[in-house]
């Protein structure tokens, strides 16, 4: 395990942010860290990175006890914590620089990293004036500098465009299976860690109600098939006819448990012989609330 | 930021009190050449040691401070594999080292724009006397008077991330500083913003510009002030650190 975390907990104030919890991040995976705002990502991320005191529990990074072994664990650590922290008054190159000169990195690396994140043109020009994609990029740069063996990212796709979205994702993806480095990263979209996640572990007010590998994540997320159509009453008895559970019918659209490509084409088919107009047919997934609502009923 | 404001104020001051004087030389030719080194050099010291010197303090420690609360940029120096201690200690040489430079430069251009008014002026004597090494002694007594403020201003920036409440406390302070040496109140080497006053008013005679006779100059570097000033400075200083261990970065 490259993370492994017990009975975790921490309080502001009152208020207990995490609790009890246990993370368990295999080497070599994708561990996308999976919750909605508030539920105690980052807080979680800042003690795996020493920068809030553990109240409670145990953390071992690289089966090393992340207090008594702080430098060592944190030299192998890249992380990225909410908004990149640039100085703007600084260009981009000077930003790397300066950290690769207190990581005693050299210059070659630091243009390496410029040309991965796609920053070379605008090396040289304050980051200040670039935008929230070019401040994120220049952000995982800086987390890359050192080669670490764990990436550690907050959120690293928020206020990238889809482009910049699939790079970073694309990028993760190399690093993991090509340079065998580990990353744990945390979103509050579902869609964008089952694209490339090994593992994922969920969290909401401050709980772990789910953790495992992608397969396990699948099974409970039960995609499914919506279809739009009128008279979704009238179509949801006719299909039921037929033999497909439906499970959610509203004024404009009904859904039914996504089994293969094979059935979608069926229901289509069905619905149009029988005169019922498809609107619109396709592949859904359970947004995170949903998720969250039939992991705490299975439990 | 707070590097240029060390190097720009005592080139600007000694600038401004290099052209008072170079204009006003008819009236000044008849001063002795230790009285012109005294007016010179005390003109600034007076200022220095009352306001300038505190605040340039409380300026110095807050943009130390600030350039990593602007960019967000704690929470990442404290995830570097580097130890807190050394961060920590690191910022704080940085701002001892500008207060150090600027005190340097001003008995740098002190002495410089002195014998600069000396040669483009010849008939003032200022090439009668040299306080060289009595000024270098002021100023780093000075400069000892002001590491207790330092320490305490450095602290108050570091907690708080904006200006007002640092600069807020560090100007009231200053002030009252002002105010007990001024008075001479008893307890008033107990009190860190007094010091840098102190200093100037214990080394500069008070008869300064009145021509009776040759006022001796003497500077007693360790005095009572000083021994409180180190003292205030170095437990504020590791205070500050295990503050800092304590303090959660948000």
């Amino acid at each position: 395990m490259v993370i492994s975390t017990e009975g975790l907990s921490f309080n502001f104030g009152n208020q207990q942010v995490v609790k009890s919890l246990s993370l368990q991040v295999p080497k070599g995976s994708i561990y996308g860290f999976l919750g909605p705002n508030g539920a105690g990502k980052t807080t979680t991320i800042k003690l795996l990175l020493n920068l809030l005191k553990t109240d409670q529990g145990s953390i071992h990074i690289f089966d090393k006890e992340l207090q008594s072994n702080r430098v060592a664990i944190l030299s192998e650590i890249g992380s990225l914590i909410e908004q990149p922290a640039i100085y703007l008054h600084l260009s981009g190159k000077e930003n790397l620089m300066n950290r690769a000169l207190l990581l005693r990195v050299s210059e070659q690396r630091v243009d390496e990293m410029l040309a991965l994140v796609h920053l070379k043109d605008a090396a040289h020009k304050k980051a200040g004036k670039y935008s929230l994609g070019m401040k994120q990029r220049l952000g995982i740069a800086l987390a890359l500098l050192s080669d670490p063996q764990l990436l550690i990212l907050d959120e690293p796709t928020n206020g990238l465009d889809p482009n910049g979205i699939i790079e970073v994702r694309e990028l993760l993806i190399r690093l993991v299976t090509q340079h065998n480095k580990t990353v744990f990263i945390s979103s509050h979209l579902l869609a964008e860690v089952e694209r490339m996640a090994t593992h994922v572990g969920i969290i909401d007010k401050g709980e772990l109600l789910f953790q495992g590998s992608i397969k396990d994540l699948e099974a409970i997320s039960q995609p499914q098939v919506q279809v739009e159509l009128e008279n979704t009453v009238d179509a949801a008895n006719f299909l039921k006819k037929h033999g497909f559970n439906v499970i959610d019918i509203s004024d404009n659209s009904l859904s039914i448990p996504y089994t293969s490509k094979t059935q979608m084409g069926e229901i289509n088919t069905l619905l149009n012989k029988n005169g019922y107009m498809v609107y619109s047919i396709h592949k859904i997934h359970k947004d995170l609330e949903k998720l969250f609502l039939d992991i705490t009923q299975n439990a | 930021m707070g590097f240029w404001s060390a190097v720009l104020l005592p080139l600007l001051i000694c600038l401004l009190l290099f052209v008072g004087f170079f204009s006003h030389s008819e009236k000044l030719v008849s001063v002795p050449g230790i009285m012109l080194w005294l007016q010179f050099a005390g003109a600034i010291l007076g200022v220095m040691g009352s306001l300038l010197l505190p605040m340039l303090i409380v300026f110095i420690a807050y943009s130390v401070n600030s350039i990593e609360h602007k960019a967000d940029t704690w929470k990442s120096l404290f995830s570097l594999p580097i130890a807190k201690w050394s961060v920590y200690a690191a910022k704080y040489a940085y701002a001892f080292f500008l207060v150090l430079l600027c005190l340097m430069l001003f008995v740098l251009f002190t002495i410089g724009f002195g014998n600069l008014l000396s040669v483009l002026k010849p008939t003032l004597k200022f090439n009668e006397y040299h306080m060289e090494s009595t000024l270098a002694q002021v100023y780093l007594k000075l400069f000892l008077s002001s590491l207790g403020i330092l320490s305490i201003q450095f602290l108050l920036s570091l907690l708080f991330r904006d200006f007002l409440k640092p600069m807020g406390i560090g100007f009231t302070a200053t002030i009252a500083g002002v105010i007990l040496a001024g008075t001479d109140w008893k307890y008033a080497y107990l009190f860190p913003y007094s010091h840098p006053m102190l200093t100037v008013k214990s080394t500069l005679p008070h008869d300064i510009g009145k021509g009776s006779g040759i006022p001796e100059l003497s500077v007693d570097l360790f005095t009572k002030d000083i021994f409180v000033s180190l003292g205030v400075a170095v437990v504020v200083f590791i205070l500050g650190y295990f503050i800092v261990l304590k303090k959660s970065v948000k």
